[in-house]
């Protein structure tokens, strides 16, 4: 397999090493003559110093016989036009992008790039895994005792929608004092009944989340 | 008739005063402001700070269903984008884009951009200048096939002189 890689910064620095580990024949075209020679000077001659969106150095660089080209360098609009050129001028089977701007990805499928890695995205959906959607979200700790303000957010399997606010069991040393629906905050009354989406407002001491947990976001396999 | 020029320098900025005189709606877009000193005092179109590559700025920018879409800046890489995405998320009607890069050039007016090259103007130009052959090589490319909507014929009267 000959994958040709075009952008010699670290990702395309240790794409290229791991496919030479991996008994693949590589190029590495980066336009930078101080780091590709810095490149070539550890990992040999497959690296060409030049710019891997001209024509004339894809051709020399063999793009016409390659399996994959892989465009990383770090400006989303270079490695669009490497894998077009790809593509269309040297009917090369696959082209790999990487790309910045995660809304690009649509644009870059649509014009025919065959994969495309977003390093923003992947990082962007690790970190709204990591939002507590299913948790009780501390708001603030009050001066006096080891009281705290706690927000539950009431999503869909919560036990307690549907309910009067005012009936359910909550633990001894908690209160709840209010709910904020649609953006709006309203105090709980008699007849308030909990709906999904709200945020349900209660203030407690730190031993009686267990309790409230069950009550408001439910027995959940979150943990 | 509304035009989008992204990149605003001497062609740019000349292209929207000319086109400003002529009664379009003209929205130029350039990454420095300062590329702005180039419009003239009077101008009365739009112009904008932002990045003519971002699909997101260009919508904020009203720079939907253009009739003339130009990406003039100084990298062919972004032109094409630009271009790309004007006809392609844009519904630009007409489209052309700046590539230096002969070659390049080339294979997007393949792929239905018009492409405008510098390279291939210059130096038809001075090889006529100096009396010499001039080889076959067209300063503005234009595509045989649309990318998604016709290219304009307006461009090809303008390049054949050119």
């Amino acid at each position: 397999m000959f994958v040709l890689v075009v952008g010699g910064g670290k990702v395309g620095y240790y794409l290229t090493k791991e496919l030479i580990e991996s008994g693949h024949e590589v190029a590495l075209m980066e336009k930078d003559r101080g780091r590709a020679d810095q490149i070539a000077d550890e990992i040999g001659s497959v690296v060409i110093p030049h710019d891997g969106c001209e024509g004339k150095y894809l051709h020399e660089a063999g793009a016409n016989r390659a399996d994959i080209v892989a465009a990383v360098t770090g400006d989303d609009e270079d490695n669009l036009v490497i894998c077009q050129m790809a593509k269309h001028h040297f009917d090369v089977p696959r082209t790999i992008a990487r790309v910045n701007n995660p809304k690009n990805e649509r644009l870059f499928r649509h014009l025919g790039v065959d994969e495309i890695i977003s390093p923003t995205r992947m990082i962007l959906g690790s970190i709204e895994q990591d939002i507590p959607v299913h948790e009780l979200l501390h708001l603030a700790a009050l001066g006096v005792g080891e009281l705290e303000i706690i927000e539950a957010h009431l999503q869909p399997g919560s036990p307690a929608i549907g309910r009067v606010a005012l009936d359910l069991a909550v633990p001894k040393g908690c209160s709840l004092f209010g709910v904020i629906r649609e953006g709006v905050p309203t105090p709980l009354r008699a007849d308030t009944v909990l709906a999904e989406g709200d945020k349900v407002i209660a203030i407690g001491r730190p031993d009686s989340e267990v309790q409230l947990r069950e009550q408001l976001i439910g027995s959940t396999d979150a943990e | 008739m509304k035009a989008v020029i992204v990149g605003c320098g001497r062609v740019g900025a000349g292209l929207a005063d000319e086109l400003d005189r002529a009664g379009w709606q003209v929205l130029i877009i350039d990454l420095q402001s300062a590329a702005f000193d180039r419009l003239p005092a009077g101008f009365g179109g739009t112009a904008l700070r932002g990045d003519g590559t971002d699909e997101d700025v260009l919508r904020r920018a009203g720079a939907e269903d253009a009739d003339l879409f130009l990406a003039l800046t100084e990298g062919d890489n972004r032109n094409i984008m630009a271009a790309q995405l004007g006809v392609e998320a844009l519904g630009a009607q007409k489209t052309v884009a700046k590539v230096n890069d002969p070659v390049r050039a080339e294979a997007y007016a393949l792929l239905g951009i018009a492409t405008l090259c510098r390279t291939n103007l210059m130096t038809t130009s001075v090889l006529r200048l100096a009396g010499q052959a001039v080889p076959s090589r067209p300063g503005v490319y234009l595509p045989e096939h649309p990318h998604t909507h016709a290219p304009g014929e307006a461009v090809a009267d303008t390049a054949v002189e050119a």
